[in-house]
């Protein structure tokens, strides 16, 4: 199926589960030609699912054209399409997956669903050069900890509630922080906690491999409205107990898997003070800590196109009758026929 | 003398006032900060021993504890002479095995009866005394719960390891499992967890064995 020469062969994906809107052009080979984006920021509050998909309508169009400029092709040289099938907010999966639908049937070209979670190792796994790795995946939809094994990303640890990059975008909201473009709530309760001094105790909930973060949520908040605490400590003390038990569950998996590395990667990749936690981990299983460069971690469309090359060259393809949205598709339900191992 | 290494503690083997005793010490995490760090290794130095006590009110033989250094992060406990159920499970003649199996469960609901999860029911986290005592171990991840979801969870994993390791054996242990749990907690309510624990493994998280 793959075409000969795969340098000359461009998959296009769509990411579109959540707030952003991304189109992606990669080479068969592993290269981006682009990566456009555009990210629905909301007035107030958190992501309406309806007004971010009426977002992404809206821009569809332009970011596409942006990513077709900047790769320098035409749309007939496009011979693959991928989407984010799964899993997300409805409206915004469909929107994205009827631009998906359109395109391919237009071109004549197959189209894949690719899984977002997989999606962001596999990306993360390329621009890393990691091979086999732990990875940590944290952002404000997902908290998961994985490792491949016997033809599918195994879920060794995950959230049983509310995911670690929800847990900091509420409370910072309810602390009365202003999100910005270019500046998520994460960087800002970062900031704070950069400058926190004094740990105040909060709940610490690791059940088994398995993560729960509304308690911790709900303590923090309270703690806020005692008003004893300054917002700096109250910040460091929440990144210090939530990223603890990250890092604890992470290690577990390490330890029990013994993989080569360890990978972070989703939104909240970028936080300086988790990054350091989980090095410390790697460094004392003889890991490799790989961190995916925010580009690549937050959602973005090169994910998907990379996801959808890598399924097509193991002849997974989805018919356009069949291509449904998939809201609550798991990451170890993904059978990964690419991956060795 | 260090006789495994876990990811949360290490055990050890030693000679205390005369006796063999099984240390087991929760170290400090370099990424943790101090304070932090020693929170956590007092609360479970603390919970551990406290559900091993609850599960002997309940009927399931435990080791005994000697000590708990809650400022060390040490708990000294009676080293359980004997073998792994795993060890010898394969090895048993079949009536045996069975009722092996049977007794296993009962202990099982007896714990789930009191509210107590073991969180890591493996065969060998079960001895079996050289008076023929079974003695469950290692309660570093269990938790006080009566909800049928962590109940479910628990034999779950005990499912699973019998398919791992006893793959032979381990549809009629399995169900040996579950007659001597009914015993204990009723039929009705074995019923409910079996169902529990079909649904877990529909949830796709269990699609093959790891």
């Amino acid at each position: 199926m793959p075409t000969p020469n795969s340098a000359a062969s461009y998959c296009l994906g769509i990411e579109s589960t959540a707030d952003d809107f991304g189109v992606a052009i990669l080479s068969f080979d592993g290269k981006v030609l682009s990566n456009a984006n555009s990210a629905y920021v909301p007035e107030k509050g958190g992501i309406h699912p309806r007004e971010a998909a009426r977002h992404h309508a809206e821009v569809a169009e332009k970011v596409l054209t942006e990513a077709f400029e900047k790769a320098g092709i035409k749309p007939q040289d496009v011979s693959l399409v991928a989407f984010s099938q799964g899993p997300g907010l409805g409206p915004c999966l469909r929107t994205g997956a009827t631009a998906a639908r359109a395109l391919a049937s237009y071109l004549g070209v197959p189209l894949v669903g690719a899984n977002h979670c997989v999606a962001h190792i596999e990306i993360g796994k390329l621009v890393t050069a990691a091979t086999d790795p732990v990875t940590l995946y944290v952002s404000g939809g997902n908290t998961i900890v994985s490792a491949f094994e016997a033809g599918r990303y195994r879920v060794f640890g995950e959230t049983l509630d509310i995911a670690v990059g929800n847990c900091l975008d509420v409370f910072a909201r309810e602390a009365g922080l202003r999100q910005r473009r270019g500046a998520p709530f994460g960087a800002m309760v970062e900031e704070l906690a950069r400058k926190g001094k004094t740990f105040v105790s909060l709940p610490y909930t690791v059940k088994g491999m398995d993560l729960s973060f509304s308690g911790l949520l709900t303590a923090t908040v309270q703690l806020l409205h005692e008003k004893n605490h300054r917002l700096e400590d109250i910040c460091f003390s929440l990144q210090e107990v939530a990223f603890s038990m990250l890092t604890e569950v992470t290690e577990r998996a390490l330890a029990h898997t013994e993989k080569p590395e360890v990978l972070l990667t989703g939104g909240v990749a970028a936080n300086k003070r988790l990054q350091s936690m989980l090095n410390v981990i790697a460094e004392e299983h003889n890991a490799r800590f790989c961190v995916v460069p925010k580009e690549y971690a937050l959602d973005n469309g090169a994910m998907i196109a990379w996801t959808g090359i890598l399924a097509y060259k193991s002849n997974i393809t989805v018919p356009i009758e069949k291509s449904f949205v998939k809201l609550k598709w798991r990451l170890d339900e993904v059978y990964a026929p690419w991956v060795e191992g | 003398m260090l006789i495994k290494k876990g990811a949360e503690a290490n055990l050890y083997l030693e000679e205390w006032h005369n006796r063999k005793v099984i240390m087991k010490r929760r170290l400090p995490k370099k990424y943790r900060i101090q304070k932090l760090d020693k929170e956590i290794r007092s609360q479970r130095t603390v919970h551990e021993p406290h559900v091993i006590h609850k599960a002997k009110e309940a009927g399931v033989p435990t080791p005994t504890i000697f000590m708990v250094d809650v400022a060390e992060s040490n708990i000294i406990m009676e080293f359980v002479g004997g073998k792994q159920v795993k060890q010898v499970l394969n090895d048993l003649p079949p009536e045996e095995r069975l009722r092996l199996s049977r007794h296993v469960g009962g202990l099982i609901g007896r714990l789930h009866k009191h509210g107590i999860i073991h969180g890591d029911l493996t065969t060998s986290n079960m001895i079996l005394t050289s008076y023929g005592k079974v003695v469950f171990v290692d309660f570093g991840l269990s938790e006080r719960s009566t909800e049928l979801e962590t109940r479910g969870v628990d034999i779950h994993l005990m499912k699973r390891a019998f398919q791992s390791t006893h793959y032979k054996y381990a549809r009629e242990c399995f169900e040996a499992v579950m007659e001597g749990y009914a015993e204990v907690v009723g039929e009705e309510e074995a019923k409910n967890v079996l169902e529990k624990i079909r649904e877990i493994e529909r949830r796709g998280r269990y699609v093959s064995e790891r």
